[in-house]
Protein backbone atom coordinates (compact mmCIF):
# COMPACT_ATOMS: atom_id res chain seq x y z
CA UNK A 1 0.00 0.00 0.00
CA UNK A 2 1.06 3.78 -0.41
CA UNK A 3 1.00 5.82 3.04
CA UNK A 4 -0.23 9.51 2.20
CA UNK A 5 1.08 12.03 4.24
CA UNK A 6 0.23 15.96 4.12
CA UNK A 7 3.17 17.07 1.96
CA UNK A 8 3.83 20.93 0.43
CA UNK A 9 4.18 20.25 -3.78
CA UNK A 10 6.08 22.80 -5.90
CA UNK A 11 5.77 22.68 -9.64
CA UNK A 12 7.36 24.13 -12.31
CA UNK A 13 6.71 25.19 -15.97
CA UNK A 14 9.81 23.61 -17.27
CA UNK A 15 11.92 20.41 -17.03
CA UNK A 16 15.13 22.94 -16.82
CA UNK A 17 13.16 25.06 -14.13
CA UNK A 18 12.63 21.87 -12.17
CA UNK A 19 16.29 21.57 -12.41
CA UNK A 20 17.18 24.73 -11.27
CA UNK A 21 15.29 24.34 -8.44
CA UNK A 22 16.45 21.21 -7.57
CA UNK A 23 20.36 22.58 -7.07
CA UNK A 24 18.19 25.19 -4.52
CA UNK A 25 16.29 22.75 -2.64
CA UNK A 26 17.99 20.01 -2.25
CA UNK A 27 20.20 20.92 0.76
CA UNK A 28 17.16 22.41 2.06
CA UNK A 29 15.08 19.28 2.08
CA UNK A 30 12.68 16.98 -0.06
CA UNK A 31 13.35 15.35 -3.22
CA UNK A 32 12.04 15.43 -7.06
CA UNK A 33 8.89 13.64 -7.63
CA UNK A 34 6.23 12.90 -10.87
CA UNK A 35 3.55 15.54 -10.68
CA UNK A 36 0.63 14.13 -8.80
CA UNK A 37 -2.68 13.68 -10.61
CA UNK A 38 -4.39 16.08 -7.79
CA UNK A 39 -2.54 19.15 -9.52
CA UNK A 40 -2.46 17.86 -12.81
CA UNK A 41 -1.96 14.74 -15.00
CA UNK A 42 1.04 15.76 -16.18
CA UNK A 43 4.29 14.29 -16.74
CA UNK A 44 6.62 16.81 -15.22
CA UNK A 45 8.60 17.24 -12.24
CA UNK A 46 7.81 18.85 -8.62
CA UNK A 47 9.78 19.45 -5.71
CA UNK A 48 7.97 17.73 -2.75
CA UNK A 49 8.71 18.13 0.84
CA UNK A 50 7.57 18.12 4.59
CA UNK A 51 4.97 20.98 4.77
CA UNK A 52 6.87 22.83 7.95
CA UNK A 53 9.55 23.87 5.03
CA UNK A 54 7.31 25.77 2.51
CA UNK A 55 8.32 28.86 3.52
CA UNK A 56 12.10 28.09 3.54
CA UNK A 57 11.85 26.77 0.01
CA UNK A 58 9.74 29.70 -1.37
CA UNK A 59 12.39 31.94 -0.12
CA UNK A 60 15.00 29.58 -1.73
CA UNK A 61 13.52 29.79 -5.21
CA UNK A 62 12.28 33.52 -4.93
CA UNK A 63 16.02 34.41 -4.30
CA UNK A 64 17.18 32.33 -6.94
CA UNK A 65 14.87 34.26 -9.54
CA UNK A 66 13.71 30.27 -10.27
CA UNK A 67 9.50 30.92 -11.51
CA UNK A 68 7.58 28.55 -9.86
CA UNK A 69 3.61 26.88 -11.17
CA UNK A 70 1.99 26.39 -8.54
CA UNK A 71 2.53 25.27 -4.63
CA UNK A 72 -0.08 22.80 -3.51
CA UNK A 73 -0.52 21.33 0.18
CA UNK A 74 -1.81 17.13 -0.73
CA UNK A 75 -2.30 14.25 1.04
CA UNK A 76 0.58 11.86 -0.75
CA UNK B 1 47.88 12.13 -40.47
CA UNK B 2 47.65 15.93 -40.21
CA UNK B 3 44.32 17.34 -39.08
CA UNK B 4 43.92 20.70 -39.92
CA UNK B 5 40.06 20.72 -40.97
CA UNK B 6 39.34 21.95 -37.25
CA UNK B 7 36.89 24.44 -38.87
CA UNK B 8 34.50 21.39 -40.24
CA UNK B 9 34.88 19.90 -36.74
CA UNK B 10 37.64 19.47 -34.41
CA UNK B 11 39.06 16.03 -34.28
CA UNK B 12 40.71 15.53 -30.82
CA UNK B 13 38.80 16.15 -27.97
CA UNK B 14 39.22 16.53 -24.62
CA UNK B 15 39.33 13.19 -22.55
CA UNK B 16 36.67 14.10 -20.03
CA UNK B 17 34.60 14.25 -23.38
CA UNK B 18 34.93 11.09 -24.72
CA UNK B 19 34.34 9.32 -21.48
CA UNK B 20 31.26 11.30 -20.48
CA UNK B 21 29.46 10.38 -23.47
CA UNK B 22 30.47 6.71 -23.12
CA UNK B 23 29.21 6.93 -19.54
CA UNK B 24 26.11 8.51 -20.71
CA UNK B 25 25.52 5.98 -23.26
CA UNK B 26 25.51 3.42 -20.35
CA UNK B 27 23.36 5.59 -17.44
CA UNK B 28 21.25 8.04 -18.99
CA UNK B 29 16.96 7.65 -18.92
CA UNK B 30 15.28 10.11 -21.46
CA UNK B 31 15.93 14.12 -20.23
CA UNK B 32 13.15 15.37 -18.92
CA UNK B 33 10.19 12.74 -19.17
CA UNK B 34 10.66 11.16 -15.51
CA UNK B 35 11.61 11.28 -12.22
CA UNK B 36 13.67 8.14 -11.36
CA UNK B 37 17.59 8.31 -11.56
CA UNK B 38 18.30 7.51 -14.79
CA UNK B 39 16.35 9.98 -16.07
CA UNK B 40 17.26 12.68 -13.38
CA UNK B 41 20.93 12.08 -14.51
CA UNK B 42 20.50 13.28 -17.82
CA UNK B 43 17.97 16.04 -17.08
CA UNK B 44 20.92 17.70 -14.66
CA UNK B 45 23.69 16.97 -17.52
CA UNK B 46 21.76 19.01 -19.62
CA UNK B 47 20.99 21.31 -17.54
CA UNK B 48 24.51 21.92 -16.48
CA UNK B 49 25.37 22.26 -20.05
CA UNK B 50 22.73 24.62 -20.14
CA UNK B 51 24.73 26.65 -17.04
CA UNK B 52 28.38 26.51 -18.78
CA UNK B 53 27.05 27.77 -21.83
CA UNK B 54 25.22 30.62 -20.32
CA UNK B 55 28.30 31.32 -18.42
CA UNK B 56 30.52 31.17 -21.32
CA UNK B 57 28.18 32.99 -23.47
CA UNK B 58 26.94 35.57 -20.55
CA UNK B 59 23.95 35.03 -20.84
CA UNK B 60 20.89 36.05 -18.41
CA UNK B 61 20.20 32.29 -17.19
CA UNK B 62 20.59 28.97 -18.12
CA UNK B 63 16.96 29.03 -19.48
CA UNK B 64 18.07 31.04 -22.26
CA UNK B 65 20.08 28.28 -24.01
CA UNK B 66 17.88 25.71 -25.63
CA UNK B 67 19.71 22.77 -27.32
CA UNK B 68 19.50 21.69 -30.80
CA UNK B 69 20.99 19.52 -33.67
CA UNK B 70 23.60 21.69 -34.77
CA UNK B 71 23.66 25.90 -35.80
CA UNK B 72 21.84 24.65 -39.49
CA UNK B 73 19.21 23.97 -37.20
CA UNK B 74 19.39 26.94 -34.88
CA UNK B 75 19.95 29.21 -37.64
CA UNK B 76 16.99 28.06 -39.20
CA UNK B 77 14.51 28.43 -35.67
CA UNK B 78 16.20 31.60 -34.99
CA UNK B 79 15.68 33.04 -38.77
CA UNK B 80 12.11 31.33 -39.39
CA UNK B 81 11.09 32.36 -35.82
CA UNK B 82 11.37 35.94 -35.77
CA UNK B 83 10.50 37.40 -39.82
CA UNK B 84 7.54 37.48 -41.38
CA UNK B 85 6.46 38.18 -45.02
CA UNK B 86 6.96 42.03 -45.42
CA UNK B 87 9.66 42.31 -43.16
CA UNK B 88 13.12 43.36 -44.54
CA UNK B 89 16.25 41.73 -43.13
CA UNK B 90 19.89 42.29 -44.01
CA UNK B 91 22.52 39.86 -44.09
CA UNK B 92 26.42 39.77 -45.54
CA UNK B 93 28.33 37.96 -48.01
CA UNK B 94 30.08 36.21 -45.87
CA UNK B 95 27.80 33.95 -44.53
CA UNK B 96 27.87 30.08 -44.84
CA UNK B 97 24.54 28.66 -46.71
CA UNK B 98 22.94 28.36 -42.59
CA UNK B 99 22.44 31.63 -43.10
CA UNK B 100 21.55 32.07 -46.52
CA UNK B 101 19.07 29.02 -47.64
CA UNK B 102 16.89 29.89 -44.85
CA UNK B 103 16.92 33.51 -45.64
CA UNK B 104 16.09 32.65 -49.75
CA UNK B 105 13.15 30.75 -48.39
CA UNK B 106 11.72 33.51 -46.56
CA UNK B 107 12.48 35.92 -49.76
CA UNK B 108 10.21 33.69 -51.49
CA UNK B 109 7.55 34.13 -49.21
CA UNK B 110 7.70 37.91 -49.03
CA UNK B 111 10.51 39.19 -47.12
CA UNK B 112 12.75 41.22 -48.47
CA UNK B 113 16.59 40.61 -48.19
CA UNK B 114 19.70 43.02 -48.30
CA UNK B 115 23.13 40.81 -48.81
CA UNK B 116 26.13 43.82 -47.89
CA UNK B 117 28.75 42.76 -50.28
CA UNK B 118 32.47 41.44 -49.66
CA UNK B 119 35.41 43.28 -51.08
CA UNK B 120 38.05 40.70 -52.78
CA UNK B 121 39.58 39.97 -48.99
CA UNK B 122 36.22 39.56 -48.15
CA UNK B 123 35.44 42.61 -45.78
CA UNK B 124 31.99 44.34 -45.78
CA UNK B 125 31.66 48.16 -45.22
CA UNK B 126 29.81 48.33 -41.76
CA UNK B 127 29.08 51.88 -43.17
CA UNK B 128 26.15 50.21 -45.59
CA UNK B 129 24.75 48.21 -42.76
CA UNK B 130 23.05 51.60 -41.43
CA UNK B 131 22.45 52.40 -45.50
CA UNK B 132 20.18 49.67 -45.68
CA UNK B 133 18.14 49.83 -42.90
CA UNK B 134 14.51 50.97 -43.99
CA UNK B 135 11.19 51.28 -42.24
CA UNK B 136 10.21 47.71 -42.17
CA UNK B 137 13.85 46.45 -41.22
CA UNK B 138 13.43 43.92 -38.41
CA UNK B 139 16.30 41.88 -37.93
CA UNK B 140 20.32 42.06 -39.20
CA UNK B 141 21.45 38.38 -39.09
CA UNK B 142 25.09 37.73 -39.57
CA UNK B 143 27.95 35.61 -38.77
CA UNK B 144 30.76 36.72 -36.08
CA UNK B 145 33.89 34.81 -37.79
CA UNK B 146 33.95 33.77 -41.68
CA UNK B 147 34.60 29.80 -42.37
CA UNK B 148 36.40 30.39 -45.79
CA UNK B 149 38.54 33.50 -44.90
CA UNK B 150 38.59 33.40 -40.91
CA UNK B 151 38.06 37.27 -40.86
CA UNK B 152 35.89 38.02 -38.23
CA UNK B 153 33.08 40.65 -37.86
CA UNK B 154 32.68 43.26 -35.21
CA UNK B 155 29.49 41.87 -33.90
CA UNK B 156 29.28 44.63 -31.52
CA UNK B 157 29.87 47.16 -33.68
CA UNK B 158 26.72 46.21 -35.49
CA UNK B 159 24.73 44.56 -32.36
CA UNK B 160 25.00 48.60 -31.65
CA UNK B 161 24.13 49.51 -34.84
CA UNK B 162 20.82 47.11 -34.15
CA UNK B 163 19.97 48.33 -30.76
CA UNK B 164 19.92 51.78 -31.96
CA UNK B 165 17.96 51.42 -34.91
CA UNK B 166 15.67 48.94 -32.58
CA UNK B 167 16.50 45.86 -35.10
CA UNK B 168 16.94 42.30 -33.85
CA UNK B 169 20.85 40.89 -34.21
CA UNK B 170 21.27 37.34 -34.97
CA UNK B 171 24.48 35.94 -34.72
CA UNK B 172 26.16 32.77 -36.49
CA UNK B 173 28.92 31.73 -33.74
CA UNK B 174 29.71 28.65 -35.44
CA UNK B 175 33.30 29.78 -36.11
CA UNK B 176 33.67 31.14 -33.05
CA UNK B 177 31.78 30.10 -30.59
CA UNK B 178 34.78 28.56 -27.30
CA UNK B 179 37.21 30.31 -29.63
CA UNK B 180 36.61 33.99 -29.28
CA UNK B 181 35.17 35.33 -26.02
CA UNK B 182 31.51 36.39 -26.73
CA UNK B 183 29.36 38.52 -24.15
CA UNK B 184 25.50 38.58 -25.95
CA UNK B 185 24.77 41.27 -23.41
CA UNK B 186 27.43 43.14 -23.74
CA UNK B 187 27.52 42.97 -27.55
CA UNK B 188 23.64 43.61 -28.04
CA UNK B 189 23.14 40.32 -29.54
CA UNK B 190 19.66 38.85 -29.12
CA UNK B 191 20.01 35.51 -30.81
CA UNK B 192 23.38 33.44 -30.58
CA UNK B 193 23.66 30.13 -32.86
CA UNK B 194 26.25 27.66 -32.15
CA UNK B 195 27.42 24.69 -32.68
CA UNK B 196 28.71 22.19 -30.23
CA UNK B 197 31.43 19.99 -32.19
CA UNK B 198 33.79 22.62 -33.36
CA UNK B 199 35.50 25.74 -30.87
CA UNK B 200 33.27 24.26 -28.38
CA UNK B 201 35.44 20.64 -28.89
CA UNK B 202 31.85 18.41 -27.75
CA UNK B 203 30.44 15.47 -30.32
CA UNK B 204 28.85 16.46 -33.59
CA UNK B 205 24.78 16.63 -33.25
CA UNK B 206 25.10 18.94 -30.47
CA UNK B 207 24.22 23.07 -31.02
CA UNK B 208 21.95 25.13 -29.55
CA UNK B 209 20.88 28.69 -29.33
CA UNK B 210 20.78 32.04 -27.09
CA UNK B 211 17.56 33.55 -26.97
CA UNK B 212 17.52 37.30 -24.86
CA UNK B 213 14.78 37.33 -22.62
CA UNK B 214 11.92 39.12 -24.19
CA UNK B 215 12.60 38.25 -27.47
CA UNK B 216 9.93 35.83 -28.33
CA UNK B 217 10.92 32.68 -31.13
CA UNK B 218 8.35 30.75 -32.81
CA UNK B 219 9.06 27.36 -33.10
CA UNK B 220 10.30 25.27 -35.79
CA UNK B 221 8.80 21.66 -34.25
CA UNK B 222 5.84 21.48 -31.98
CA UNK B 223 5.80 17.44 -29.81
CA UNK B 224 6.56 16.43 -27.01
CA UNK B 225 7.69 17.81 -24.29
CA UNK B 226 7.38 16.19 -21.08
CA UNK B 227 5.89 18.96 -19.56
CA UNK B 228 2.13 20.76 -20.14
CA UNK B 229 0.84 17.42 -21.61
CA UNK B 230 -2.69 18.26 -22.19
CA UNK B 231 -2.17 21.76 -23.60
CA UNK B 232 -2.74 21.69 -27.04
CA UNK B 233 -0.30 24.14 -27.66
CA UNK B 234 3.60 23.77 -27.21
CA UNK B 235 5.29 25.10 -24.28
CA UNK B 236 5.79 29.01 -24.37
CA UNK B 237 8.56 28.80 -21.75
CA UNK B 238 11.95 28.82 -22.69
CA UNK B 239 14.35 26.60 -23.42
CA UNK B 240 10.99 24.10 -23.51
CA UNK B 241 9.54 26.23 -26.56
CA UNK B 242 12.14 25.72 -29.01
CA UNK B 243 13.06 21.63 -28.14
CA UNK B 244 10.26 19.61 -29.36
CA UNK B 245 10.82 15.84 -28.65
CA UNK B 246 13.78 14.43 -26.72
CA UNK B 247 17.09 16.17 -26.52
CA UNK B 248 20.29 14.50 -27.53
CA UNK B 249 21.48 13.80 -23.40
CA UNK B 250 23.88 11.56 -24.47
CA UNK B 251 26.27 13.80 -26.84
CA UNK B 252 24.93 16.64 -24.55
CA UNK B 253 27.14 15.06 -21.56
CA UNK B 254 30.22 15.01 -23.97
CA UNK B 255 29.40 18.85 -24.34
CA UNK B 256 29.13 19.78 -20.61
CA UNK B 257 32.19 18.10 -19.90
CA UNK B 258 33.84 19.87 -22.74
CA UNK B 259 32.51 23.48 -21.80
CA UNK B 260 34.02 23.23 -18.21
CA UNK B 261 36.94 22.14 -19.57
CA UNK B 262 37.15 25.20 -21.73
CA UNK B 263 36.25 27.61 -19.20
CA UNK B 264 39.07 26.20 -16.61
CA UNK B 265 41.72 25.91 -19.89
CA UNK B 266 40.96 29.11 -20.62
CA UNK B 267 39.38 30.22 -24.51
CA UNK B 268 42.20 33.00 -24.64
CA UNK B 269 45.29 30.67 -23.93
CA UNK B 270 43.91 28.22 -26.40
CA UNK B 271 43.24 30.94 -28.90
CA UNK B 272 46.73 32.55 -28.72
CA UNK B 273 48.47 28.89 -29.36
CA UNK B 274 45.42 28.57 -32.47
CA UNK B 275 46.75 31.64 -33.67
CA UNK B 276 50.36 31.55 -33.19
CA UNK B 277 50.03 28.23 -35.59
CA UNK B 278 47.87 29.97 -38.09
CA UNK B 279 50.42 32.87 -38.28
CA UNK B 280 53.36 30.78 -38.86
CA UNK B 281 51.27 28.57 -41.44
CA UNK B 282 50.47 32.64 -43.16
CA UNK B 283 53.91 33.54 -43.04
CA UNK B 284 55.39 30.76 -44.58
CA UNK B 285 52.98 30.15 -47.21
CA UNK B 286 52.64 33.93 -48.34
CA UNK B 287 56.32 34.01 -49.60
CA UNK B 288 55.33 30.86 -52.05
CA UNK B 289 55.23 32.59 -55.54
CA UNK B 290 52.79 29.96 -56.99
CA UNK B 291 50.37 30.47 -53.96
CA UNK B 292 47.69 33.16 -53.49
CA UNK B 293 46.32 33.48 -50.36
CA UNK B 294 42.28 35.17 -49.76
CA UNK B 295 41.15 37.38 -46.65
CA UNK B 296 42.52 40.34 -44.69
CA UNK B 297 45.42 39.31 -42.69
CA UNK B 298 45.87 42.91 -41.16
CA UNK B 299 44.92 42.05 -37.78
CA UNK B 300 46.06 39.62 -35.71
CA UNK B 301 42.40 38.54 -34.13
CA UNK B 302 41.06 36.23 -36.53
CA UNK B 303 39.54 32.93 -36.94
CA UNK B 304 42.57 30.30 -37.42
CA UNK B 305 41.96 30.00 -41.21
CA UNK B 306 43.88 30.33 -43.98
CA UNK B 307 42.17 29.72 -47.29
CA UNK B 308 44.56 29.83 -50.58
CA UNK B 309 44.89 28.18 -53.73
CA UNK B 310 47.86 27.08 -56.01
CA UNK B 311 48.87 27.94 -59.16
CA UNK B 312 45.79 27.55 -61.37
CA UNK B 313 44.89 23.49 -59.60
CA UNK B 314 42.07 22.96 -58.53
CA UNK B 315 41.22 23.16 -55.30
CA UNK B 316 40.15 19.91 -54.95
CA UNK B 317 43.36 18.21 -56.28
CA UNK B 318 45.44 20.28 -54.37
CA UNK B 319 43.39 18.88 -51.29
CA UNK B 320 43.82 15.15 -52.47
CA UNK B 321 47.02 15.89 -53.56
CA UNK B 322 47.81 17.00 -49.90
CA UNK B 323 46.14 14.06 -48.30
CA UNK B 324 47.32 11.40 -50.72
CA UNK B 325 50.95 12.19 -50.73
CA UNK B 326 51.62 14.31 -47.41
CA UNK B 327 48.70 12.62 -45.08
CA UNK B 328 47.74 16.43 -44.51
CA UNK B 329 43.71 16.66 -44.01
CA UNK B 330 42.27 20.38 -45.34
CA UNK B 331 38.87 20.88 -46.92
CA UNK B 332 38.58 22.12 -50.72
CA UNK B 333 35.67 23.55 -52.83
CA UNK B 334 33.11 25.59 -51.80
CA UNK B 335 32.97 25.91 -47.70
CA UNK B 336 29.24 26.53 -48.11
CA UNK B 337 30.05 29.35 -48.64
CA UNK B 338 29.00 31.01 -52.19
CA UNK B 339 29.16 34.29 -52.12
CA UNK B 340 32.49 34.44 -50.44
CA UNK B 341 34.03 32.59 -53.17
CA UNK B 342 32.31 35.04 -56.00
CA UNK B 343 33.84 37.87 -53.96
CA UNK B 344 37.26 36.34 -53.62
CA UNK B 345 36.81 35.45 -57.27
CA UNK B 346 37.40 31.84 -56.48
CA UNK B 347 33.57 30.55 -57.47
CA UNK B 348 34.58 28.03 -60.03
CA UNK B 349 37.88 26.06 -57.98
CA UNK B 350 37.41 27.19 -55.36
CA UNK B 351 39.79 27.38 -52.28
CA UNK B 352 42.27 24.57 -50.08
CA UNK B 353 41.31 25.94 -46.26
CA UNK B 354 43.70 25.27 -43.55
CA UNK B 355 41.88 25.72 -40.02
CA UNK B 356 43.93 24.93 -36.96
CA UNK B 357 43.18 23.94 -33.11
CA UNK B 358 45.26 24.21 -30.35
CA UNK B 359 46.55 20.54 -30.39
CA UNK B 360 47.94 20.90 -33.78
CA UNK B 361 51.89 21.66 -33.32
CA UNK B 362 54.84 23.88 -35.20
CA UNK B 363 56.24 20.97 -36.33
CA UNK B 364 53.09 20.14 -38.41
CA UNK B 365 52.62 23.47 -39.66
CA UNK B 366 56.18 23.03 -41.11
CA UNK B 367 55.45 20.10 -42.69
CA UNK B 368 52.64 21.48 -44.43
CA UNK B 369 54.29 24.69 -45.77
CA UNK B 370 57.08 22.12 -47.11
CA UNK B 371 54.12 19.62 -48.79
CA UNK B 372 52.84 23.25 -50.36
CA UNK B 373 56.11 23.93 -51.42
CA UNK B 374 56.47 20.87 -53.58
CA UNK B 375 52.93 20.72 -55.02
CA UNK B 376 53.60 24.14 -55.95
CA UNK B 377 57.05 23.11 -58.16
CA UNK B 378 55.55 20.18 -59.39
CA UNK B 379 54.58 21.60 -63.16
Amino acid sequence: MIRKQERVVFTFHTTTDAMAAEIQCKDLGGRMIPVPGEITADCGLAWCAEPQLEEVLRSALNTAGIPVQGVYRLMI
Amino acid sequence: MIYFDNAATTLQKPECVLWAVIEAMGTFGNPGRGVHEPAMAASRAVYDARCALAQLFHGENPARIAFTANATEALNIAIKGILNPGDHVITTAMEHNSVLRPLYELEDRGAELTILPADDRGRIDYNAISASIRDNTRAIVCTHGSNLTGNLLDIGKIGAIAKAHGLLFVVDASQTAGVFPIDVQKMGIDILCFTGHKGLLGPQGTGGLYVREGVDVRPLLTGGSGVQSHSKTHPAQMPTALEAGTLNAHRLAGLNAAVPWLLETGIDTLRQKELDLMWAFYEGVREIPEITVYGDFSARERCPIVSLNVRDYDSAQVSDALFSQFGIATRPGAHCAPLMHDALGTGSRGGVRFSFSHYNTMEEIKIAIAALREIAREE
